[in-house]
């Protein structure tokens, strides 16, 4: 920390107001090590950037590239075995030579900070007015009781909560993860900071739920001065809210533009490459192909009337799902898209014999593995593939990669020691694996890469039926992209029918040749991609199209000024 | 393991490499020396016992009760006038015997219910967390007595006994909230889904993957039951004189502390070496057959 012991040796300048003539933030040089069991490791190389007054700057990058470091690093919240360089000059001070105690009086009152996950940024065992109470208090110590309820019920209909006065007794669990995510950012503001720093703020959130929260940010950011720094990976977020991009990766700032000359004229190869990467709706573009299934052949997996419900004498039953008829032909692969509860997991589970089924028929192949007997359904198992989401929990973290893969053709597939391990190589490099990964441990690949030895593992036995649940929600753009292609092509090769599940409708639109959409339990719309999904018959389908956003300014722009215009009228 | 290295040997170098760098380090060999030389204690007490001149532990002069250090008797004497150092040589083996048995025990019957527990739930997990609360609430040394006194013949092996079966319970909720945990992972899921056999979905997915916590509290337990062995001997119904024991050494040494405390440190300085040893041992171990650490 050599520029910050010089810097500590001068006498801080004072708060000064806010007015001051050039950027609010500027990061020079910023340099982040961290000494790993006396290993380096570095997390930023050197990036420099400045953000404006009341300017919104997106930090995009892939995972390890740095940018949430970065913002840790502004509040001085990085662990103790992190080695920073270089300066950030906030107000006039810079940041990283200020003392514990200077830093706590920055951060919350001058540097405000939204999290990712809204459930854990609020106190569960408090209520929602108390805890704002509480941070009123600080903020404004002098405030009468009756003022601070006054301003909290402000903060609160500031983020747009409803009736705001009758809900302050609520607590956390008493609302939504959106509704949370913006009571977090009401008790944020309530110092009204500088500078908001919010590290993907809607990444756990479905799109709907995006899209209220993004348009509380743009209201905050109309409403006052504050410059906010956005860090996120998702290129729709950044076009929706951003001024300015400073795009990330490996530790350095490869490209630093203003939003909508990034998005039209990208300079850095990188760039191109994440733009490129993002699933757009409609890019695949054509007509569905096959005017609808073949009555003639027989669907390799037929759902009716399917019912699912939770819960027993204790609690109250829940139904999951509630009256669902799908089918998937041979070699077909049907979307099933929907927010989270909407019970599109619950359906793959039904399918795998591991939800509770209270009334219908799954047939996998003409069986129905509701009435099966326990062999039976063993047997029906081994002809269909599964493919989950979390890729840090798709393989057992004691087996080998070539093992993950031998094994179920060893036991299940009768092959021989020799056979199995050829046939599993074979499939490894399917999914674009040499052999120097056959001997490395799970924790030793990469997410998209130990999707992709899942991939492999679950088409190993032929399936006739692939249940894909969310199988790249939890990658990287460009990983996904890859891993797609990889799908794609095993589909293509190998004919399996598949049952992909997922939230995200761009992955889904340049994947599926069917789509159904879900809500609430129940199947609200189904019928052939393009049809869906470019002619939506649904409201709550046109709802999730207009809501996800969509990697570029000038129609986000457009589209947020719509929502504006049609929230107008219905008050 | 053996049909693993045939059909990898290119990876089976790179595990016994990782394998040799944690044999080769100062926190494996430390304990294993130390463990090694309490076992060649209990195996020829005699020979270690004679080093200093006065092997008997059985050979007292109560002229010398309770007397500190004296030449030939490094450790000094206990209140019978019998040398220090035999007796400590001497009751390593029933100590070492007590503490691996009754935990061998105790944690296999831990596994076992602990894994029906975790594994299947439901009606399994009822009872089995049932009867593990009615132990865990029964008052472990009031059945150890009861039971040792219905027992006529008290050997190290029939303590040990007594008290795997009273100690499985604290372990067995371990393994069954560990199992659960592991038995929910994507992994585990796919493998059921495949139509694995339940057997093999137990001992190839879930158990190795639930069994790290475990192996730590076993290896913990070693030292509570050497303890424990010793509170039941305190209460005379633990192993009996002439039987020597660490337990015995120190339950004796507390009531003489204030005036000789040297017989009561000895033989709990020993006691405090094993269970280190046996801890850091089982750290070694477990962290040498982490995949994470073969890299």
């Amino acid at each position: 920390m050599t520029g910050a012991t010089s810097n500590a040796a001068q006498p801080t300048p004072p708060p000064g107001p806010a007015a001051a003539p050039g950027p609010l933030v500027q990061v020079r040089a910023l340099g982040v090590e961290f000494d790993v069991d006396g290993q380096n490791h570095t997390a930023v190389r050197s990036a420099s950037f400045e953000i404006g007054q009341g300017e919104v700057v997106a930090v995009v990058g892939e995972s390890g590239s740095g940018k949430t470091v970065t913002a840790l690093a502004m509040l001085g919240l990085l662990p103790g075995n992190a080695k920073v360089t270089g300066q950030i000059e906030f107000e006039g001070r810079d940041l990283l030579a200020l003392s514990e105690r200077e830093l706590r009086a920055v951060r919350g009152r001058r540097v405000g900070m939204v999290f990712q996950d809204p459930v854990a940024a609020l106190d569960p065992v408090f209520s929602v007015g108390y805890q704002l109470d509480e941070v009123v208090k600080l903020a404004e110590p002098g405030m009468t009781a009756r003022r601070r309820r006054q301003r909290a019920i402000d903060l609160l209909s500031l983020v747009e909560i409803a009736s705001p006065a009758k809900r302050l007794g609520d607590y956390p669990h008493q609302f939504s993860g959106g509704q949370a995510q913006r009571i977090a950012i009401a008790m944020m503001l309530a110092n009204s900071p500088r500078l908001i720093i919010a590290d993907e703020p809607t990444t756990a959130l479905d799109v709907t739920v995006q899209a209220e929260v993004l348009d509380v940010l743009r209201a905050v950011r109309a409403s006052s001065d504050s410059a906010i720094l956005l860090i996120t990976h998702n290129m729709g977020v950044v076009a929706d809210l951003a001024d300015r991009v400073v795009v990330m990766r490996a530790g350095d700032v490869v490209e630093n533009q203003p939003v909508d000359a990034l998005f039209t004229q990208p300079k850095a190869p990188y760039t191109r490459e994440l733009l490129a990467a993002v699933p757009r709706i409609g890019a695949r573009g054509g007509a569905d192909s096959a005017p609808g299934p073949d009555v003639a052949d027989p669907p390799v997996l037929g759902i009716h009337d399917l019912v699912v419900e939770y819960g027993g004498r204790l609690r109250k039953r829940v139904r999951a799902v509630d009256g669902v008829d799908l089918h998937v032909a041979p070699g077909e692969i049907l979307g099933l898209v929907g927010e989270s509860g909407s019970g599109k997991t619950t359906v793959g589970r039904a399918v795998l014999g591991l939800a509770p089924v209270t009334r219908g028929e799954v047939a996998v192949n003409g069986h129905d593995v509701t009435t099966l007997s326990r062999r039976g359904r063993q047997a029906v198992r081994r002809t269909v593939g599964v493919v989950f989401q979390n890729p840090a929990t798709s393989l057992n973290p004691r087996f080998r990669v070539a093992q993950a893969v031998i094994e179920p053709l060893r036991v299940l597939g009768g092959l021989s020691r020799a056979e199995a391990a050829e046939r599993a190589r074979e499939l490894l490099r399917s999914v674009g694996l040499d052999s120097r990964w056959d001997d490395r441990y799970p924790h030793e690949l990469s997410g998209g890469q130990r999707q992709r030895v899942a991939i492999a593992r679950a088409v190993a036995l032929d399936p006739a039926l692939l249940i894909a649940d969310e199988p790249t929600s939890a990658l990287d753009v460009s990983v996904q992209a890859q891993v797609l292609d990889v799908f794609r092509e095993l589909q293509a090769r190998l004919g399996f029918a598949c049952l992909f599940i997922s939230h995200d409708l761009a992955v889904v639109d340049a994947l599926a040749d069917r789509v159904a959409v879900m809500r609430d339990g129940r199947i609200v719309e189904q019928g052939g991609r393009a049809q869906v999904l470019a002619h939506p018959a649904e409201p709550y389908t046109q709802r999730l199209l207009a809501s996800a956003p969509v990697p570029d300014p000038a129609v986000q722009r457009a589209r947020g000024r719509a929502r504006l215009a049609l929230a107008g009228k219905t008050i | 393991m053996l049909d693993i290295t045939a059909l990898e040997p290119v990876a089976a170098p790179v595990r016994r490499s990782a394998l040799r760098r944690a044999v080769r380090h100062w926190t494996f060999i430390a304990p294993a020396a130390a463990l090694g030389l309490l076992v060649a204690f209990s195996i020829f007490p005699s020979y270690f016992a004679g080093l200093f001149g006065n092997g008997d532990p059985r050979a007292c002069d109560l002229g010398s009760s309770a007397d500190g250090a004296a030449p030939g008797h490094p450790f000094g004497f206990d209140v019978q006038g019998c040398d220090v150092w035999a007796n400590v040589v001497f009751g390593a083996r029933s100590s070492i015997v007590v503490g691996l048995v009754a935990t061998v025990i105790g944690v296999a019957i831990a596994i076992v219910l602990g894994t029906l527990a975790g594994y299947f739930g439901g009606v399994a997990d009822q009872v089995v967390s049932r009867l593990t609360e009615v132990f865990l609430g029964f008052p472990f040394l009031l059945g150890a007595i009861v039971v040792l006194n219905s027992v006529g013949d008290r050997s190290p092996l029939s303590v040990s006994v007594v008290l795997g079966v009273f100690g499985w319970p604290l372990t067995a909720r371990l393994v069954r909230s560990s199992v659960r945990s592991v038995r929910g992972l994507d992994y585990v899921v796919a493998a059921t889904t495949m139509g694995l056999t339940t057997r093999r979905i137990i001992t190839r997915h879930v158990l190795p993957n639930a069994l790290s916590p475990v192996l730590i509290l076993a290896t913990i337990s070693i030292g509570a039951v050497i303890v424990a062995e010793s509170s039941l001997t305190y209460l005379g119904v633990g192993l009996q004189a002439p039987a020597i024991s660490w337990g015995l050494q120190i339950a004796a040494g507390s009531r003489h502390f204030q005036t000789a405390p040297h017989i009561l440190i000895w033989p709990s300085v020993f006691l405090a070496v094993t269970v280190l040893a046996v801890i850091m041992l089982g750290e070694a171990l477990r962290a040498a057959l982490d995949p994470k650490n073969a890299a």
